[in-house]
């Protein structure tokens, strides 16, 4: 997949194996994946997909799995290009690009959090450690990082412990305190799925508005169709460490290429029409992740699935005309 | 029209509990966990109970199978073989029999079967415990429940360990089906699964019901899942009841401006129509400590003086709808936009090239 | 092609593995553990086996004294091949007049396998006067002797049989107490947890060794060396079911939230059922691992009682008592190997540790 426009992180041919006692376990397996500047990215996938995985492997915390293919190039603010699959997880380098070039919110806040010091500290802590303002300047900029994601009386939240405040508040200081040095890349890893549905679109209005006044990439991963209908540009689907289908967010709804995609877009129950009969389901389940499947990972459960090809050969990606790429057999692409 | 005797009757069901705090744990206030919830199912009917973390939906689910007390109220039983019984008064000894017919699905399938024992003795365990039932039947019965919800009868000597998310619910549901119940108490039964997973689960639960005219209380958070699957839906707000309605009412034509309010943040797969904007004041929707007033107050865009003074009753406003509201306004109908969401002008997900 | 259907195979039989099988292959990845279940093995194999492999009684005297340790030599003159030990002799010092004890390499004594010695009660039920190996017309003492001339070697075997047995029956005890203390506080909860977390805090309270110094003195000197020998077994457990039972306790309580009892309180079970068969199996692993390391305090605990004289008391010998003749500098310096109890207890207690330790990391196979 070449990069379009202004391609700002670049995954290519990404494998991540886990060994485990009963032999290695492949999480991602050959993956391509691109961000561009100032757009959003939905990952959707179920699980043992891969998709925390991956995004783990950005900023190269997918330890305890190694990276055994590929590269995941980062494009810095002067265009240099960064091969982050080669730097040392511990060191110096990418130190320096977590937080201030990527930043990563998780599903649970308190992952981001101590328990025994405030909000305000931590946040300040952050910034001190990239180099950010000092003194008043930096309270300063605590408070309006606060003010600026919707925290209610941010001076005083500042001073609060995170087992004061909410699930949705402590989501908020989350989120406050990954853009607080200013990253041009966010991985947001279900940062709403524990939440209850207001609350969690409040908070995807916000990181929409944050994402639109600072100009960031986001790469937001979910399980959820509608949360990634509600915030992305463009929707990648994950099914067993591959991208199946990459699309604009209209064109992927609207009109799905993957059997894989159509099969989970038909099996949702819809809180905005009747669905009469069954729900259109996706038999079987997915395999043993020891045994992965050959050729195209998905042909076990397709109901296209062509014998002879797709349980042989692997389907290279195909860019279609109205800007979606899809890795299918059904749509060309297959090798020589 | 109201059964008249339907297999499930709630009637004013409460249960609070003491918040402690300070030196000795000493009991600051009361949480009313479950606030006299009235309701009832007729037979063969699938019964919604939504509403957010807590709501109290889940308190009320197992407060009707049992394993939790009540404070008051009243919970009348009426299946064919036993006439109308209050399963409240019953003592726990009285209530064992009455378990075959009333039986639970959880929401985590990974913590809700014991990893220490074989799928033959989780599914069988409703047997053996509720009746002297020799081991080759319980082998026989698990067999067939097995066959019922779609896996393999040699299986049985498997340990969950062995199972993915979905199957382990298929057992979870095999288990609550062992001892052929009329009522199925279904908390958040496909909450913790993937969506293909969840469909499959879904449309197994509606087989079941087809199959052996089972009657589900189904408790969820998701309105897609209980539109699918319910014919009439309660709506639970800080432990109360705040509406009650057929599906095509409460998905057409809400109330209740919370309910209005669940609908129009609940996210859907239209990328052109989004949730509208929710109110920024963040307030918790667990259970109020405090009484007085109606408990949505807080967040009510349409609140007026006498609700933070007067708690509304549940009242009968349409066939079959009711609401607890002061103000019988007709909120919302299937054009307005809090059900059909706003326009998504942010999006720049149109093709490009 | 064959390294898939092997994953596959490994699997399937994964799939219908027990708790316990799984603990099995899980408490097998850890080396140290099992080669320490190997030394505890030959240990209690020991202690099981005792005067069989011991050539004299642990109270049989000789002129001999503070003989050092006899080597065993298989190239002597006479005996290519086969072991043989010298022989030895007493001499005066003809400075200080103290008698010494050297070898006397006039003299060569071979090695005879399963010789009949002096008679001995196999466990009280078997009598018998088979040895594994001794010497005619003189004596084999492997580890030397002590002040009397008591053969060391023989004495540290009959001390292994104490040592390590008092480990066990206290921890009996131990669990007994520990697990139904702590099963009611946790189970129940409430008051009753309460009384009872006060209870077992108040005799955390009290201090170890001086309770225990307290009790050991206060046995009668006339009692006999059985009821010693379980009073102070007693001794030991009253300290130590208090650990065990907060264990349990918080297992228990974290056990009794989970959604599998809630499930089967709806399928009908009763309390005394959900304990049983949910609850019971659930802890059953910690509470071995919380046995397993009780033992090696029990041990270090009669040791050093016996240390201090207040535990077993002679003639009966555990490491303990041996150690008493170790109390001073000479036997650092001119006698060291009447120190050599100390290395069976550091082995025995490391070897418990560590089995513990792998234990523990097995007990929760579920917790990947």
């Amino acid at each position: 997949m070449r990069p379009e426009g202004n391609t700002i992180l670049e995954v290519q041919d990404l494998t991540i194996r886990f060994h485990m006692r009963q032999g290695p376990v492949t999480a991602v397996d050959g993956l391509e994946l691109s961000l561009e500047e100032g757009r959003v990215l939905g990952v959707v996938g179920e699980s043992g997909c891969g998709k925390s995985v991956m995004s783990r492997a950005l900023i190269r915390i997918e330890a305890p799995g190694t990276i055994e293919k590929g590269s995941v190039r980062y494009i810095d603010r002067d265009g240099c290009e960064v091969a982050i699959e080669k730097l040392d997880p511990a060191g110096r380098a990418i130190r320096r690009i977590r937080w201030k070039e990527i930043a990563m919110i998780f599903q649970e806040p308190m992952t981001s959090f101590g328990p025994q010091h405030s909000i305000g500290a931590q946040i300040s802590e952050a910034m001190e450690l990239h180099g950010i303002l000092r003194g008043r300047d930096r309270q300063q900029a605590v408070v309006a990082a606060l003010e600026s994601v919707g925290m209610p009386r941010p001076t005083e939240t500042a001073e609060q412990y995170p087992y004061q405040l909410s699930g949705g508040m402590r989501q908020r200081a989350m989120i406050a305190m990954a853009l607080s040095c200013g990253p041009r890349i966010l991985i947001a890893d279900e940062p709403t799925t524990a939440l209850d549905v207001s609350t969690e679109s409040q908070i995807l209005d916000l990181l929409r508005e944050r994402q639109m006044a600072l100009g960031m990439s986001v790469l937001y991963i979910s399980h959820n169709l509608g949360v990634v209908a509600h915030i992305a540009d463009d929707v990648a689907v994950m099914y067993l460490g591959r991208v199946v289908e990459r699309s604009p967010v209209r064109v992927l709804f609207a009109a799905a290429k993957h059997p894989y995609t159509l099969a989970l877009l038909r099996s949702l129950a819809r809180v905005d029409r009747d669905i009469p009969g069954r729900l259109e389901v996706l038999s079987g389940g997915l395999p043993d992740p020891f045994l992965r499947p050959a050729g195209c990972v998905f042909h076990q459960r397709c109901p296209e699935c062509i014998r002879g090809l797709c349980d042989r050969v692997v389907p290279r990606w195909v860019r279609l005309d109205d800007g979606s790429a899809v890795a299918c057999h059904l749509y060309g692409g297959d090798h020589a | 029209m109201p059964d008249p005797q339907p297999l499930l009757e709630v009637t004013d069901l409460a249960k609070s509990y003491a918040l402690r705090g300070g030196f000795f744990d000493r009991t600051k206030g009361n949480v009313q966990a479950v606030d006299h919830v009235s309701f009832s199912i007729p037979r063969g009917q699938t019964f919604g109970l939504v509403g957010e973390s807590g709501s109290g939906k889940t308190t009320t689910g197992r407060l009707i199978v049992r394993v939790i007390e009540p404070d008051t109220g009243q919970i009348v039983f009426r299946d064919e073989e036993s006439g109308g019984v209050d399963l409240v008064k019953l003592s726990s000894r009285q209530i064992r029999p009455l378990r075959k017919k009333i039986q639970m699905i959880f929401q985590d399938p990974y913590s809700s079967l014991d990893p220490r024992m074989t799928v033959l003795r989780i599914v069988g365990e409703p047997l053996r415990a509720t009746g002297s039932i020799s081991r080759r039947a319980t082998r026989d019965r698990v067999a067939e429940v097995l066959e019922m919800v779609g896996l393999s009868e040699e299986y049985m000597n498997r340990y969950p360990h062995a199972f993915s998310g979905g199957q382990r619910q298929r057992i979870g549901i095999a288990r609550a089906l062992a001892t052929q119940p009329s009522l199925i108490v279904a908390d958040e039964a496909v909450s913790a699964l993937d969506v293909s997973v969840q469909a499959q689960i879904l449309n197994l639960l509606r087989d079941l019901q087809e199959r052996f005219r089972l009657t589900y209380l189904f408790i969820a958070h998701d309105l897609g899942v209980v539109r699918y699957l319910c014919d009439r839906v309660a709506v639970m707000y800080s432990g109360r009841l705040v509406e009650i309605a057929d599906k095509p009412a409460l998905y057409g034509n809400p109330k209740h401006p919370y309910t209005e309010s669940l609908l129009a943040a609940a996210p859907r797969p239209e990328p052109d129509k989004l949730p509208i904007k929710q109110p920024s004041m963040e307030s918790p929707s667990g259970p109020h400590p405090f009484g007085g007033g109606c408990a949505y107050f807080p967040r009510c865009p349409y609140r007026r003086d006498v609700c933070s003074r007067e708690a509304p009753q549940l009242r009968e406003v349409a066939g079959g709808q009711s609401v607890a509201c002061h103000f019988d306004l007709t909120l919302a109908n299937a054009n307005s936009p809090a059900i059909c969401g706003r326009e998504n002008l942010q999006s720049n997900g149109s093709a490009v090239h | 092609m064959s390294a898939t259907s092997a994953i596959a195979a490994v699997r399937t039989e994964s799939h219908s593995a027990s708790q316990w099988r799984l603990m099995w292959l899980k408490f097998k990845d850890h080396r140290l553990a099992l080669a320490s279940l190997a030394v505890l093995g030959l240990f209690y194999t020991i202690a099981l086996v005792g005067p069989f492999l011991a050539p004299y009684d642990s109270w049989q005297t000789s002129p001999f004294a503070f003989a050092p340790p006899a080597k065993v030599h298989f190239f002597l003159p006479g005996h290519w091949g086969r072991p043989a030990v010298y022989g030895m002799k007493v001499i005066s010092n003809p400075k200080t007049f103290d008698r010494i004890t050297l070898r006397d390499r006039t003299k060569i004594l071979p090695v005879r396998f399963f010789v009949r010695g002096s008679k001995y009660t196999w466990l009280g039920l078997i009598d018998s006067n088979l040895r594994l190996f001794g010497v005619e017309d003189g004596q084999i003492n492997l580890m030397g002797t002590d002040i009397l001339g008591r053969d060391c070697f023989s004495r540290v075997i009959i001390a292994t049989q104490i040592s390590v047995t008092v480990g066990i029956v206290g921890v009996l005890i131990t669990f007994v107490l520990g697990a139904l203390i702590g099963g009611a506080s946790g189970y129940y909860g409430g008051v009753v947890d309460n009384v009872m977390q006060r209870f077992l805090e108040f005799v955390t309270c009290v201090p170890t060794i001086p309770m225990w110094m307290a009790l050991g003195a206060a046995i009668p000197s006339y009692w006999s060396d059985v009821k010693v020998y379980f009073s102070i077994t007693i001794i030991l457990a009253l300290r130590s079911w208090t650990g065990l039972s907060r264990q349990v306790r918080s297992k228990l309580l974290q056990l009794r939230d989970e959604e599998f009892v809630v499930a089967a309180r709806v399928a009908g079970a009763s309390d005394s059922r959900i304990i049983l068969t949910h609850l019971l199996p659930g802890f059953a692993s910690y509470l071995i691992v919380s046995l397993t390391l009780e033992i090696p305090r029990m041990i270090l605990g009669e040791t050093t009682l016996s240390f201090f004289g207040l535990g077993l008391r002679p003639p009966t010998v555990s490491w303990g008592v041996l150690l008493q003749d170790a109390q001073n500098l000479a036997a650092i310096s001119s006698y060291p190997w009447l120190m050599f109890p100390a290395v069976m207890v550091v082995i025995c207690v490391l070897a418990f540790n560590f089995l513990g330790d792998g234990l523990r990391d097995a007990a929760d196979p579920y917790k990947e």
